[in-house]
């Protein structure tokens, strides 16, 4: 199996190591770096709980490489409070009782921050199909969705932040 | 001081600041050091002798440091454990596999990636043996024995009820319906899976083992039990539960790979993890229900239901590893009368043993009450679709009244309170029930498919009175500690384990409630072994019930010993005072008091001669009955009769719980719980085919709703207190699981009984509607 040497930013942190070919980016982030909020919750990028962005986008990082990230920024859910202030998006999953067990809310909330930086007002459909590749068993979405507008509306009325 | 937030307010989680920056601390979390990995090698077929295993390839797969094998596991009588139901099941396999996916061979490696190259690599040679996965073939003459260890595929047959008054009653009936029902086989699938980290201290012979259980306290028995043989003595066992990533049932029985964990970490003295994949965790782990259900019901001629009759088979798989009180083989099944007012009823269940994995747990409800409520809902409405009288309407002449409750039912049960007629009159004006039914007529007119399905259910849960109750002889009270600090916070911890329901916040609010400290101040813990009280654990919605009960009991002898330490500082007699949440002030004089601050700091500085220090108490609560929470559901679909595509339009939920702690946590939970209802309605199901290879075993094909399937629901409610809780609190988090599947199963059937079709059974997929339509010559053809 060959190694090979990566770097990349990481929550604004620029990070090296030496990984198999074959790691997960998922595993990097959990047990390399060991950024525990990125959860695993299927063997077929089916459920998202392990969403993160990858150079601004959204994507499962059971199924990137480590190696795919080389040079590249990733954004994780302990990225997501900058300077002591929760991001919209986590405050509109309390407030609104977007969460239950807590264990899909990271990657559901990455993938809300990727919705929204596309679609800063989407519609209540636009959301729902926006998070479809993300599971949650507890919540039954519906306050998932009004997190979402919550956030949307706070995002709109905040200073944008940095990218 | 912040606000005192008791019961009834809508207050934000105490837990969600962790979760929400990604710092909760699930299982596979934890990192020991020195820690080692543990994957299995499974079974591919479903019936099989291992003739041969051979790990010398694997060993030299670099990392890969060991194997665990059932002949190991045979050497310390290891290689068997008991179920929740006193069956056995196999840890690992000596001679043959009984189900696809079983447990064949531990592989022991320093990382992950190491361990799955040596399951990878472990060669099993395997001697295919004929396989039996239909119950209703495995009770036949001839048929192929699942367990070496048996007579037979039958395990046991249950029954409950009057069997010749029934009868008698079926007999003197004006109507009589009788239809199969299947309610197949399904999977909680969790987000998060199992998993564990089992970590044996040789200096200490000490284990703690961090392990994703709804039920910690009762597991650390269980390993006494089993384990003591080897070494493992209570006092030095250790369970923690750490943060569970939804749990519905799914994590309250012992898995193989909790043990071999176990094992393998006793064996090497060193911290071994254990985390299932979703694969496994869909083809291995407790399924539900999987029960084939033979339901009749009589009227007289005025359409009053007179009795009922069951008949079950119920598949367990090749063990049975129910996860219910050991009283009851088919759980709370004879819950199955629901919330009608007649007195004659029969039951019977008959549990087989299939080439299956074993089971079956709940799937987020009350041990088998989702069976039963689908039963009896399904037949309520063919009874009244026969008679050609409105399902409403139908209803509200058959429920019991008000002014019945306490209720005893037929098979036995004390309601406890109820006013059905109440929940069901608000859902039909929330949805506007006559309007739909005005425009079912014209769309029925006019060829369109359109359905209204009703359930009004009738749960039972808060497991449960000690006389009755028990897992494994363990009886099912549950405890809370509590302690007040003295500067008047307080920590609160609790035998049973939250997965998500959000414990940390209500038990505060239960604690906030009873003595007026705000629930801020109240800090909440469960799921250690080593400092909580002992409980049986959350599930079957009994953590408010119980638990929560407990809490509000322990709180009250607090504040007993409170009222003594006020009348000290306020040199009065203790029945002078008068107890305001809060504080304690002098009858006459609300000016001279004493907060519930003052007196905790009292308790530890300036306690009168003769008390003891301190300010805590312990409750250890055994419920007088278990609660019946209630509710009524009304679905509205529409079908397409080119597709066979159901839409639920509308979905209007009114659930009575009794006292809501905190109203917020009720809704949502009640969101989840629908949608949890609505996703084996519609969308899944494990199915087998007949050598026992699974179909729904990976999230590819097991059809977990997502945001866009899942309807918009519609809450409503109403509260009727449970007379016996000490604050009238019912329990809810499963209610909606139980009642939505029959809603959305009439409302189908009620958009095509015109066309002849009395039944459909679950999930309710396109192609099954289509062929329904096809069958019924209602199918719009290309």
């Amino acid at each position: 199996m060959s190694t090979h040497h990566i770097q990349l930013t990481i929550n604004g942190q620029t990070r090296e190591a030496d990984v198999p070919a074959r790691l997960l980016l998922v595993h990097l982030i959990r047990d390399n770096f060991d950024l525990t909020g990125t959860h695993i919750g299927c063997d077929t990028t089916s459920c998202g709980a392990c969403t993160v962005l990858l150079n601004g986008k959204p994507v499962k990082s059971c199924t990137v490489l480590a190696v795919q990230a080389d040079g590249g920024e990733v954004l994780t859910v302990e990225g997501l409070e900058q300077g002591g202030q929760l991001h919209p998006v986590q405050e509109g999953f309390t407030a609104k009782h977007g969460l239950q067990c807590g264990f899909c809310t990271p990657g559901m909330m990455m993938t809300a921050v990727a919705l929204l930086r596309e679609n800063p007002d989407p519609t209540e459909d636009e959301i729902r199909w926006g998070i479809s590749g993300n599971l949650c068993r507890c919540t039954g979405y519906m306050n998932i969705v009004k997190a979402i507008q919550y956030a949307a509306e706070k995002m709109k009325t905040r200073e944008p932040q940095p990218a | 001081m912040p606000e005192i937030n008791g019961l009834g307010h809508s207050m934000r989680r105490k837990e969600d600041p962790r979760f929400i920056r990604g710092q909760g601390n699930y299982i596979d979390d934890i990192k020991l050091p020195g820690m080692l990995w543990l994957d299995i090698v499974r079974s591919p077929y479903a019936h099989a002798r291992i003739k041969n295993i051979d790990t010398s390839r694997a060993a030299k797969i670099p990392g890969v440091l060991g194997f665990v094998t059932g002949r190991d596991l045979e050497k310390y009588n290891l290689h068997w454990m008991p179920t929740l139901m006193s069956d056995r099941q196999m840890v690992l396999p000596t001679d043959t596999v009984k189900y696809q996916s079983q447990e064949v061979v531990g592989v022991i490696a320093a990382d992950r990636y190491a361990a799955a190259d040596g399951v990878a690599a472990v060669e099993v040679e395997y001697e295919p043996l004929p396989v039996v996965v239909d119950p209703i073939k495995a009770l036949q003459p001839g048929a192929v024995k699942v367990r070496d260890d048996k007579d037979s595929n039958h395990i046991w047959h249950w029954e409950v009820g009057d069997k010749a008054a029934t009868e008698q009653a079926f007999k003197d009936a004006a109507t009589v319906v009788r239809e199969q029902i299947y309610l197949p086989r399904i999977h909680v699938a969790s987000i998060e899976t199992c998993g564990c980290v089992a970590d044996w201290d040789p200096a200490n012979q000490h284990l703690t083992l961090y392990m994703t259980t709804q039920a910690p306290h009762a597991i650390r028995t269980v390993l006494a039990l089993v384990a003591g043989h080897v070494g493992l003595s209570e006092e030095n066992i250790r369970v923690v539960s750490p943060d569970i990533g939804g749990g519905f049932g799914g994590k309250v029985p012992v898995y193989p790979g909790y043990v071999i964990a176990v094992a393998a970490s006793v064996l090497l003295g060193k911290p071994i993890k254990w985390i299932e994949d979703r694969s496994e965790n869909l083809q291995a782990d407790s399924f539900a229900r999987d029960y084939h259900i033979t339901a009749e019901l009589a009227a007289d001629k005025d359409g009053r239901i007179t009795a009922m009759r069951l008949k079950t088979v119920a598949d367990h798989g090749y063990s049975d590893a129910q996860a219910a009180p050991s009283k009851f083989p088919a759980g709370l099944f004879h819950i199955a009368t629901g919330s009608y007012d007649f007195q004659k009823a029969h039951v019977e269940v008959d549990g087989v043993y299939t080439h299956k994995p074993p089971g079956g747990v709940a799937y987020r409800c009350s041990f088998r009450v989702t069976e039963a409520v689908h039963a009896i809902e399904r037949m309520v409405d063919i009874l009244a679709h026969e008679r050609g009288e409105d399902p409403a309407a139908f209803r509200m002449k058959n429920f019991i009244k008000p002014e019945q409750f306490p209720y005893r039912s037929a098979l036995g049960w004390e309601y406890d309170s109820g006013d059905y007629h109440k929940a069901l009159r608000l859902a039909m004006d929330m949805i506007g029930y006559e309007a739909l039914r005005r425009e079912q007529a014209e769309k029925r007119a006019r060829g369109e498919l359109m359905g209204i399905g009703i359930s009004s259910f009738t749960e039972i849960v808060g497991a449960g009175p000690s006389h009755t109750f028990d897992i494994l002889g363990i009886k099912m009270f549950d405890s809370c500690e509590l302690r007040v600090h003295p500067t008047g916070k307080a920590i609160a911890r609790f035998g049973t384990k939250s997965q998500g329901q959000g414990h940390e916040t209500t038990y505060a609010q239960i604690i906030a409630e009873e003595l007026g400290i705000p629930a801020e101040h109240v800090k909440v813990e469960e799921g250690d072994t080593d400092t909580a009280p002992y409980g049986l654990g959350t599930y079957a919605s009994r953590s408010t019930p119980t638990a929560g009960a407990a809490g509000a009991l322990a709180a009250r002898k607090v504040r007993d010993k409170a009222r003594k330490l006020a009348a000290h500082l306020l040199e009065c007699a203790e029945e002078d005072l008068v107890w305001e949440r809060g504080r304690f002030y002098v009858k006459g004089a609300p000016a001279r008091a004493k907060t519930i601050q003052d007196i905790a700091l009292a308790a530890y500085t300036n306690h009168p001669p003769g008390m003891e220090a301190g300010l805590e108490a312990v409750h250890y609560y055994d419920p007088p009955n278990l609660t019946y929470p209630f509710g009524s559901y009304i679905c509205v679909v529409d079908i397409d009769r080119g597709t066979g595509q159901v839409k639920v339009r509308r979905f209007v939920a009114v659930d009575d719980c009794g006292v809501r702690i905190n109203p917020m946590i009720v809704e949502g939970q009640i969101h989840g719980g629908l949608t949890m209802g609505f996703a084996p309605a519609m969308l899944e199901e494990i199915r087998y085919d007949e050598n026992g290879n699974i179909y729904g075993g990976t999230f590819m094909d097991y059809l977990v709703p997502t945001a866009v399937e899942s309807p918009k629901w519609e809450v409503g409610e109403t509260t009727t207190p449970s007379p016996h809780h000490p604050f009238g609190a019912k329990g809810v988090g499963e209610s909606p699981t139980v009642g939505a599947p029959p809603a959305i199963a009439n409302a189908v059937v009620d958009a095509l009984w015109h066309l002849g079709v009395r039944h459909i059974d679950i999930p309710i997929t396109a192609p099954k509607v289509y062929a329904l339509l096809k069958k019924h010559g209602a199918a719009l053809e290309e």
